[in-house]
């Protein structure tokens, strides 16, 4: 009897859905950003808080990053729980200060005795040809810098519970939306993004990575919008008989390395799939997980696919000959079944 | 608009240029609108079609950008915000490689990497950004470079009165005016921020008053009027020029496109958009040069086919040219020597 409560949304309603039922559930949680109000954020994810809750709880604010993300730092340590939306990641160097020198070290630097919990929100991803500005993923950047937990949604159902976990934790949450899966009408969005959401509250752990897809020869690890690529690709081995394990790990930070070391102890074999830059970031972090805890297991080195270390091109051509692709994430799982 | 009285020929000349100019301008917005469309419908998606990515366009706002560029020269620098068409065109820009690169091709000014929001220019020294407040600081840096070479150049920063609350502003007229740099903002007001208006997002009601208090001359011109811009930057360039320092200008212009081609504009209030039409700067600057008989139906009639001529040949340009190969992706990194 599971038919009766099936009710698809796209993950920017699901995001919208879960920020509005915090916001009924706790007095404390305030909205500000750019555009959040009467436009209901540009991607959608705080559309119809404004009409529910007011302009003393939705704030639409200047185009003044440092000032309104550094007022969540003095917000949260005096009790409010501050949900602030910059659109693009891209734009976050105009801030960087008050998110990496005070936003994620005042809890340590103060003794463990200043909380911060504080959800910054954003848009990541490419893939609409809007150039190196409008592009990025940057995940790695963020999960980088000690303090900050990284949340990476590849669903709408996923993307409601980690927003409840999110606006719940007592410490500073980014989290990642990518264009690509909100379900905006200038984005076709991919369909396995859009799943069942249940209307009650629920949450789900950070650092619980999910097995979308279990399989026995290759393990692909991934986040984001790389998921349902993902998925799409291990379906295209399937018909040529390579069963693959697809791993979303949901959050950057914390880790799921259990879940991770699980994986290729039982395949022997990995794929690391990232729409954000190749160096210094999250592939080479798995690949370390890996080379630590797995390296006698694989019978094959580790393959990563992510972007080629080049700012996202503008044009069609170049834009997709960088961004992992169905096709590319195929030819990878190809080369290492072999 | 009642500057000139009895001007000479050579200021009518000027006129009629500066007006050709705005037409090149509002032709080339209007088909960039329509081409923008193609292959985007019936699902509406910014990635399709044969324009890509976010498109924001500046018909409306050619005054500001007419007024002022009229009094630069080539080597004077041009830092342009994410509306940046009509400061191109304006300041000379190539036309064909600029659409080009609008079309992500090969021939584009940056074979296909910058796009729409990212035109660079090293021949009219023009560049700009995607990013909100970003074009201050290399504006101030521009004019720091000209007064130290010894040479009368000038900077000019553009942004919009959204930008003017981004912390790069103020550090930048701090800057400017300390080190007397030879820059002149230009703050485009055209009342909105995407969908925030300018009365809840600044407390007091000219970003001009602002400049007082770094210590640099600031204006506020009402109206949209392609003279009185002009006369108020020729009066900043040439302090500027002189070596007499930095100057903010805040125009009050209106956009006749959605902050973006796709905008919904449900932030606008009825009839609003109507009560700008009804004030299109075009239309009121014609009929000022006709008026004073600066200007014939029949010279008109030959403008508006120059600029049309002159916009299919830079569209066919694009149309013809080819897309990049796949692998020029992965250079210009760095540089290669
Ligand atoms: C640092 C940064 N923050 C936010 C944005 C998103 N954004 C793009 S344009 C814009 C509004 C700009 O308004 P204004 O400066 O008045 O220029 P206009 O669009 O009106 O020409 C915003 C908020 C951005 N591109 N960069």
């Amino acid at each position: 009897m599971v038919t009766a409560s099936m009710r698809k949304l796209t993950m920017a309603r699901a995001i919208s859905e879960a920020i509005s039922q915090e916001m009924e559930r706790d007095p404390r949680v305030l909205v500000w950003g750019e555009d959040v109000g009467v436009y209901g954020g540009i991607f959608g994810a705080t559309q119809g808080l404004l009409a529910r809750f007011g302009p003393e709880r939705v704030m639409d604010t200047p185009i003044s990053e440092s000032a309104f993300i550094g007022a969540a730092i003095g917000a949260s340590a005096e009790g409010m729980r501050p949900i602030v939306e910059l659109m693009f990641v891209d734009f976050f160097g105009v801030v960087m200060d008050q998110i990496y020198n005070h936003l994620a070290k005042n809890h340590y630097m103060s003794g463990g005795s200043f909380r911060h919990p504080v959800v910054l929100m954003t848009a990541i991803g490419g893939g609409y040809n809007d150039g190196a500005q409008h592009s990025q993923s940057l995940y790695g950047l963020f999960a980088h810098l000690p303090g900050l937990k990284i949340v990476v949604p590849s669903n709408a159902y996923d993307a409601k519970g980690l927003m409840i976990s999110a606006i719940r934790d007592d410490n500073p949450v980014m989290y990642f939306f990518h264009k690509g899966l909100l379900g905006l009408g200038w984005m076709p969005s991919d369909d396995l993004a859009e799943v069942h959401v249940p209307e009650e509250s629920y949450t789900i752990p950070f650092g619980q990575a999910h097995f979308v897809q279990e399989g026995s020869d290759i393990t692909v690890i991934t986040i984001g919008a790389m998921v349902p690529k993902a998925l799409r690709a291990a379906q295209q081995l399937q018909n040529e008989g390579i069963s693959v394990e697809v791993l979303d790990l949901r959050t950057l930070v914390p880790l799921d390395r259990d879940r991770i070391i699980q994986s290729v102890r039982k395949t022997h074999r990995a794929l690391i799939v990232d729409e954000d830059y190749r160096s210094f970031g999250m592939s080479g972090e798995i690949a370390a997980v890996i080379a630590e805890e797995a390296l006698d297991y694989l019978d094959a080195p580790i393959r990563r696919l992510a972007l080629p270390d080049v700012p996202i091109p503008y044009s069609r051509v170049l834009e997709q000959a960088v961004i992992p692709s169905v096709e590319k994430i195929a030819d990878e799982m190809r080369q290492l079944a072999k | 608009m009642d500057q000139m009285e009895n001007p000479d020929k050579t200021q009518v000349a000027k006129y009629v240029e500066m007006y050709r100019t705005m037409c090149l301008i509002r032709r080339y917005e209007d088909r960039i609108a329509e081409i923008y469309t193609e292959g985007k419908t019936p699902l509406f998606s910014i990635a399709a079609g044969t324009i890509p990515g976010e498109m924001h366009l500046a018909a409306g706002q050619e005054p500001v950008a007419v007024g002022v560029i009229r009094h630069l020269r080539r080597e004077d620098a041009v830092t342009a915000p994410h509306r940046p068409h009509h400061f191109a065109i304006a300041k000379g820009v190539d036309l064909k490689r600029m659409t080009a690169e609008i079309f992500g091709r090969q021939t584009g000014l940056s074979h296909g990497k910058g796009g729409h929001m990212h035109l660079f220019d090293p021949l009219t020294h023009f560049s700009c950004s995607g990013i909100v407040g970003a074009g201050f600081p290399p504006a101030v840096g521009a004019a720091l470079a000209f007064k130290r070479q010894g040479r009368d150049n000038v900077a000019i920063a553009f942004a919009g009165e959204g930008a003017a609350n981004q912390g790069t502003f103020h550090e930048s007229l701090n800057l400017a005016a300390l080190w007397k740099a030879p820059v002149i903002f230009v703050i485009e007001d055209n009342h909105y921020a995407i969908s925030v208006p300018k009365e809840q997002s600044t407390a007091i009601a000219h970003n001009s008053e602002r400049a007082q208090a770094y210590g640099l001359p600031g204006v506020y011109i009402a109206g949209n009027d392609v003279l009185a811009i002009s006369e108020a930057a020729e009066e900043a360039i040439s302090r500027a020029r002189q070596g007499k320092g930095p100057t903010l200008l805040e125009v009050e212009t209106t956009r006749l496109y959605g902050h973006f081609q796709g905008d919904p504009e449900v932030y606008l209030h009825a009839g609003e958009k109507d009560a700008w039409r009804q004030l299109d700067p075009i239309k009121r600057f014609r009929e000022y040069l006709f008026e004073h008989q600066f200007l014939t139906e029949d010279e008109d009639q030959q403008i508006q086919n120059a600029v049309i001529t002159q916009v299919e040949e830079a569209i066919d340009f694009a149309r013809q040219s080819p897309e990049p190969a796949p692998e020029e992706a992965l250079f210009d990194v760095f540089v290669e020597s």
